[in-house]
C-alpha cells in the first residue's frame, strides 16, 4: 500500500466554497446509477469499492481513523489500511473475513450518484447475488489478472445475464501483479468473449485496473499506455440507466393503492413501469379489459401534463370503472398479455426444496396470487451451463419450470420489462421468500382449454343418488388405523344406502400413482392426484373416503381448496408414534428403523398434525368400531 | 419536482434525476406498506430524516392525508425546539400524533446524567417496544439510511422483527426488484425504511429543494454551551447539571444531528441558511454520527443495539 494514501487530500469542487447555490443547482440534475460488483473471494471486490469511496472523497476523517485502528486488529494488509474493512459491515463477516450478505454503498461524483450492491462470491450465496443484481443498471465483473476466467466468473456472468443486466464491465484487476501486461489482459478478454457468446451476452466492456494501486479507477493509468478506453469511474458516469430503456415502451402502471379520501375523489396510485402518460390518453384496465381515458395525473406538487417510467403518481379516470390493487393500467391500443400459465426461470432461495404441485403465493407487480410449479424441465448447472434432469430445485439451484396461477394475471416477458415479468414465490406456511422467477412467455394451452358445460351436472348426479357428495379425508401415521376405520365407515354407509368409494394406497399406489416414490416431491404429487380423483368422484355424486398418510398440511389444504365449501371432512386418526410403531402391522417401522426403508413418515420424514380437522379420533381411547360410528354420525348429520 | 424538469428544451425526455428516482422509490415503498399492513405507524424523531420521511408520506397519499399516525418515543430530554416542531408538523400534516413515555423510566427518573447507556436502553429501546406492543402496530416506518453506519448498509428495506422485537441479521429475506414480501407470522412486526437509499447529502438537498420545515437547531445561532468530554453540549434548560468549574458560554453553534440535548454535540459554525449548512457539510471531514455519544464505544455497537430492538 502506498504510504501517501493514509492522509487523504480533500479536493472539493471550488464551486462549493465560492458559490454554493450554483453548486446545488448543478447537482440537482445528477442522475443515479445502481451497479453490482461481483467476483470470487480474492478478486479484490471490497478493496475496489473501498477505493471508489476513498477516491470520490466519501470517507470521512473519523471513519478513516476507525479504519486505521481496525486494519491493525483484523486487517489483511499487514497493518496497512485495509479498504475491504470499509465495506464488510456485519461483525460476523468481519471476523470470518468474508462477505455474506448484500451491502449497499453510496458515493457520488459531479455527474452521478452511485449505489453499489456488494455481493458475496461463494456459490452458497447465489441468492444474495441475485438479490443485488435485481435492481442493478450495470454489473462490474472482477477478474484477478493472475487467475483469468474462473468457474465463479462464469457463474456470476451467467447470473448477471439471467437478471437481464445489459451493461457489463469486465474489470481485470490486480494488473500491478502481472506487470501491467497487455498480452495477459487481451488473453483474458479473448477467453471471456468466447464464454460471453455462449451465454448470449451481447456485449461487455473490458477495463484493466488495479483497485489497490488506483490504476484506471479515476485517472488513466500511467502504467498502461496501451489501453485507450475509459477509466472505470469514467464509464460508470456515462453508462445508460434502466429507466431510460423503459421510456420507449407502451404505458404500463400496476395499481398499488386506491386513493379515496372522500366521495368526490377516486385516484389510482402506482409507480409507472413503462412508457409515459398524459391526460386524455386512452387506457385499459387489465385483466378486466375495461377502457376509459386518463382525466388527470395528480401529485402533491400539482397536476402534471406528463408522467414517465419510474415516477410514482396518482391517476384519475374520466369514467367510473372497476379498478383495484393488482390491476394493470395500460395503453388502450397496446395492452400487455394476460395469462394463467407460464414458462419461467426460477432461482430457488430456501433451504427447503421446491415441491412441484404445492401451492405457493406468487407476487408479481402489486398482485399476489396462488400458484403451483411443475417439475423442472431442466436444472441449469451454473458452473458448466449444462442442462440437468431434476425432479426438484434445492437452495441456490436454477431451473426452468412451468407455473400455473389460480387466476389470469397481466404480465410481460422479463426480458422486455423486469417490473412486469419478475416475481417472487412465498411459502404459505412460513411466509419465507423461497424463490425469484423470471417469466419467459405464456403457455398457449391455457387459452385453449374450454370447460364443457355439462347438462348432466354434479347436482343431477347427487340428486339421483339422493345424497350430498363429500370427501372424508383420513390422515395419520402409518399403522394408525386409517384404512381399518375407513373400511368400517364404508360398510356402515353402504348399509345405509349411501353411494361410496374408498381410495387407499392399495388401489392408487399400484395403478394411477405407480410412477411415484416417497420423496417429498412425490408425496405432494401423490396427494394432488388423489385430490383430483376425489373431486371428480364428488362431481359424480359419491361420498369418497380416502386413507393416505398425507403428512403435509399444505397438500391437505390444497385438496380442501379443490372441494366445494363444506364437502371436505378431514379426519385425524390420532395415534402416537410409539403406539403405531408397537403395532407395526406391516413390519414397516422395523425396516425404517434399520435403514432399509427411506423417507418413512415419523422416522426420517415429518408428519404435520392437522390444526383444524373436522374430526379427531384417538385410537388409544376408542376401538375402530367406535371411531367409525362417530365418523358415520358426523357424515349423516353434516351431509344431509 | 414537477414534470417540467424531466423534459429537455428540445422536447426529448431525459432520465429522472437522482432525487426524483429516490422520491419515487420511497413513495412506492410507503404505498406498499399501506396496502399490506393492518395497523401501520410512522416513527417520528423530529430530526431532518423524519422531516423528509413525513414530507414523502404527504406526497405518497395526496390528496388524502397519510393514513397512519405519527409516533414519537420521547425521553423528555429532547431540545425544546424539537417539541415545538413536532406538534406543528403533525398538525400541518393532518395526522394523529402519539407520544409515548416509558412509565418505568419516568417513575425511576432515568436521565442522561446519572444513568449512562441505561438512559437510551430504557427510554428509547424499551419505550419503542412498549409503544409498538401497546398500540398493536404491525408495521413501523423508520427514517434510517444505509449510508449512516456499516450494519445498516446491509439491512433490508422491509426488516422483520420477531415477537420480541429482535432483528436477526443472518436470516433476512431476499429482497428482489420492487417486490416486498409483506407477509408475517402472528406477533411478528416489520420495520420499514423508505429512506434506505438516501445519503445525508440527498436529504439536505431535498429539504432545500422542497422547502421542508426543519428544527432551527440545524442552523447556526448563539447558544449557551459547555465543553464536556470533547463535545460541545448545549444547556437547553435548567435541568442541566453543571460540573464544577463549568460555565455556559455563548457560542455560534449548530447541530448536525439531534437527540437528547445532554448527549448531543454541537459544532461551531456560522452557517445560518440551508445552502450554507450544505456547504459546510460538503467541506467537512467527519461523519455525522460522531456528534452522538451513543455508538462511540465499539464499531459493532449499533449492530448489537439493533438486534436488541433499538431502531
Amino acid at each position: 500500500m502506498n504510504h501517501e494514501m493514509k492522509s487523504p487530500v480533500y479536493v472539493t469542487d471550488t464551486l462549493i466554497s465560492q458559490d454554493i447555490d450554483a453548486y446545488l443547482l448543478k447537482h440537482q440534475h445528477k442522475t443515479m446509477l445502481r451497479f453490482i460488483t461481483c467476483g470470487s473471494v480474492d478478486d479484490g471486490k471490497s478493496t475496489l469499492i473501498g477505493r471508489l469511496l476513498y477516491d470520490s472523497k466519501m470517507i470521512f476523517e473519523d471513519q478513516l481513523a476507525s479504519l486505521e485502528s481496525d486494519s491493525k486488529v483484523v486487517g489483511t494488509q499487514g497493518g496497512e489500511i485495509d479498504f475491504a474493512l470499509l465495506v464488510d459491515g456485519l461483525a460476523a463477516e468481519r471476523e470470518q473475513g468474508i462477505t455474506i450478505d448484500v451491502a449497499y454503498r453510496f458515493f457520488a461524483t459531479d455527474k452521478r450518484k452511485f449505489i453499489v450492491a456488494d455481493t458475496p462470491g461463494h456459490e452458497q450465496y447465489t441468492r444474495n447475488m441475485v438479490t443485488g443484481a435485481s435492481t442493478a443498471d450495470l454489473a462490474v465483473i472482477l477478474i484477478d489478472a493472475r487467475q483469468g476466467v474462473l468457474t465463479q466468473t462464469r457463474r456470476h456472468s451467467y447470473l448477471v445475464n439471467l437478471l437481464g443486466i445489459q451493461n457489463v464491465v469486465l474489470a481485470v484487476n490486480k494488473m500491478d501483479l502481472v506487470d501491467y501486461s497487455a498480452e495477459r489482459f487481451y488473453d483474458i478478454v479473448a477467453d471471456y468473449s468466447h464464454f460471453a457468446k455462449q451465454i448470449g451476452m451481447d456485449s461487455f466492456l473490458p477495463i484493466p485496473i488495479s483497485g489497490l494501486k488506483g490504476d484506471n479507477i479515476v485517472e488513466k493509468s500511467p502504467n498502461m499506455h496501451w489501453y485507450q478506453g475509459p477509466t472505470l469511474l469514467g464509464h460508470l458516469e456515462e453508462a445508460p440507466v434502466s429507466d431510460t430503456r423503459m421510456l420507449d415502451q407502451p404505458f404500463r402502471m400496476a395499481v398499488q393503492w386506491v386513493n379515496r379520501p372522500n366521495l368526490d375523489f377516486r385516484g389510482f396510485a402506482g409507480q409507472i413501469g413503462a412508457g409515459m402518460v398524459r391526460p386524455g390518453d386512452a387506457i385499459r384496465v387489465l385483466p378486466s379489459g375495461k377502457t376509459t381515458t386518463v382525466k388527470s395525473i395528480v401529485t402533491y406538487d400539482g397536476d402534471l401534463d406528463l408522467a414517465v417510467a419510474g415516477q410514482s403518481v396518482t391517476l384519475t379516470f374520466a369514467d367510473e370503472i372497476d379498478c383495484s390493487r393488482g390491476d394493470m393500467i395500460v395503453q388502450s391500443d397496446q395492452p400487455c398479455e394476460v395469462a394463467d400459465q407460464f414458462e419461467a426461470t426460477v432461482v430457488w432461495m430456501a433451504e427447503q426444496e421446491m415441491l412441484p404441485g404445492r401451492p405457493y403465493l406468487l407476487k408479481i407487480g402489486t398482485q399476489t396470487v396462488t400458484a403451483t410449479v411443475t417439475e423442472p424441465k431442466y436444472e441449469v448447472n451454473v458452473n458448466t451451463l449444462e442442462h440437468l434432469a431434476s425432479k426438484t430445485l434445492g437452495l441456490n439451484a436454477i431451473g426452468v419450470v412451468n407455473i400455473s396461477t389460480d387466476r389470469p394475471i397481466p404480465f410481460e416477458a422479463y426480458a422486455q420489462n423486469p417490473d412486469l415479468g419478475g416475481f417472487i414465490l412465498i411459502d404459505r406456511m412460513t411466509n419465507a421468500t423461497v424463490a425469484a422467477g423470471m417469466i419467459h412467455f405464456a403457455l398457449r394451452r391455457s387459452q385453449n382449454i374450454h370447460w364443457q358445460a355439462l347438462d348432466v351436472n354434479r347436482d343431477a348426479h347427487a340428486a339421483l343418488k339422493n345424497q350430498k357428495p363429500a370427501v372424508v379425508w383420513f390422515t395419520g401415521l402409518s399403522g394408525s388405523g386409517k384404512s381399518t376405520i375407513a373400511n368400517i365407515v364404508e360398510k356402515k354407509l353402504h348399509a345405509l344406502g349411501k353411494h361410496t368409494f374408498l381410495l387407499d394406497g392399495d388401489n392408487i399406489r399400484h395403478g394411477l400413482n405407480r410412477d411415484l416414490g416417497f420423496t417429498d416431491a412425490d408425496r405432494v404429487e401423490n396427494i394432488r392426484r388423489v385430490g383430483e380423483v376425489a373431486r371428480l368422484m364428488t362431481d359424480a355424486g359419491l361420498i369418497v373416503l380416502t386413507a393416505f398418510i398425507s403428512p403435509f398440511r399444505s397438500e391437505r389444504q390444497m385438496v380442501r381448496d379443490l372441494m366445494a365449501p363444506g364437502e371436505f371432512v378431514e379426519v385425524f386418526v390420532d395415534t402416537p408414534l410409539e403406539v403405531a410403531e408397537a403395532r407395526d402391522v406391516k413390519g414397516l417401522y422395523k425396516k425404517a428403523r434399520s435403514g432399509q426403508l427411506k423417507n418413512f413418515t415419523g422416522i426420517d420424514s415429518p408428519y404435520e398434525q392437522p390444526q383444524n380437522a373436522e374430526l379427531t379420533v384417538n385410537t388409544v381411547e376408542l376401538t375402530p368400531e367406535d371411531a367409525a360410528e362417530r365418523i358415520v354420525q358426523y357424515v349423516l348429520r353434516e351431509m344431509s | 419536482m414537477n414534470s417540467q424538469s424531466v423534459i429537455h428544451t428540445g422536447g426529448q425526455v431525459a432520465t429522472l434525476t437522482h432525487l426524483q428516482r429516490l422520491e419515487a422509490e420511497s413513495i412506492q415503498i410507503m404505498r406498499e406498506v399501506v396496502a399490506a399492513a393492518d395497523n401501520p405507524v410512522m416513527l417520528y424523531s423530529v430530526g431532518k430524516d423524519s422531516a423528509c420521511m413525513l414530507h414523502l408520506a404527504k406526497k405518497a397519499f395526496y390528496p388524502a392525508p397519510p393514513p397512519f399516525p405519527l409516533l414519537h418515543v420521547d425521553t423528555t430530554w429532547k431540545f425544546r425546539a424539537m417539541y415545538d416542531l413536532r406538534d406543528r408538523a403533525a398538525a400541518q400534516a393532518g395526522m394523529e400524533l402519539i407520544v409515548h413515555h416509558n412509565p418505568e423510566a419516568m417513575e425511576k427518573g432515568i436521565n442522561p446524567f446519572d444513568h449512562g447507556s441505561l438512559h437510551t436502553d430504557m427510554w428509547k429501546t424499551d419505550g419503542l417496544k412498549q409503544a409498538l406492543t401497546k398500540f398493536n402496530f404491525d408495521v413501523a416506518f423508520g427514517g434510517a439510511r444505509r449510508d449512516e453506519e456499516k450494519s445498516r448498509a446491509k439491512e433490508r428495506v422491509f426488516s422483520f422483527r420477531s415477537a420480541n422485537h429482535r432483528w436477526d441479521p443472518k436470516n433476512q429475506r431476499p429482497e428482489l426488484w420492487k417486490l416486498y414480501n409483506t407477509r408475517k407470522g402472528k406477533g411478528e412486526s416489520i420495520r420499514v425504511f423508505p429512506l434506505s437509499n438516501w445519503t445525508e447529502l440527498d436529504i439536505w438537498q431535498y429539504i432545500h429543494l422542497e422547502n421542508i420545515d426543519i428544527v432551527p437547531l440545524y442552523f447556526s445561532d448563539l447558544r449557551p454551551v459547555v465543553e464536556r468530554d470533547g463535545l460541545l453540549i448545549m444547556v437547553d434548560d435548567d435541568r442541566f447539571r453543571l460540573r464544577e468549574g463549568e460555565q455556559p458560554m455563548m457560542k455560534s453553534v449548530r447541530f448536525r444531528t439531534l437527540g437528547c440535548y445532554p448527549l448531543t454535540g454541537a459544532v461551531e459554525s456560522n452557517a445560518k441558511t440551508l445552502p450554507e449548512v450544505i456547504q459546510e457539510m460538503l467541506l467537512t471531514t467527519t461523519s455525522e454520527r460522531q456528534g452522538r455519544a451513543i455508538d462511540h464505544d465499539q464499531s459493532a455497537s449499533m449492530e448489537k443495539k439493533k438486534q436488541e430492538g433499538y431502531f
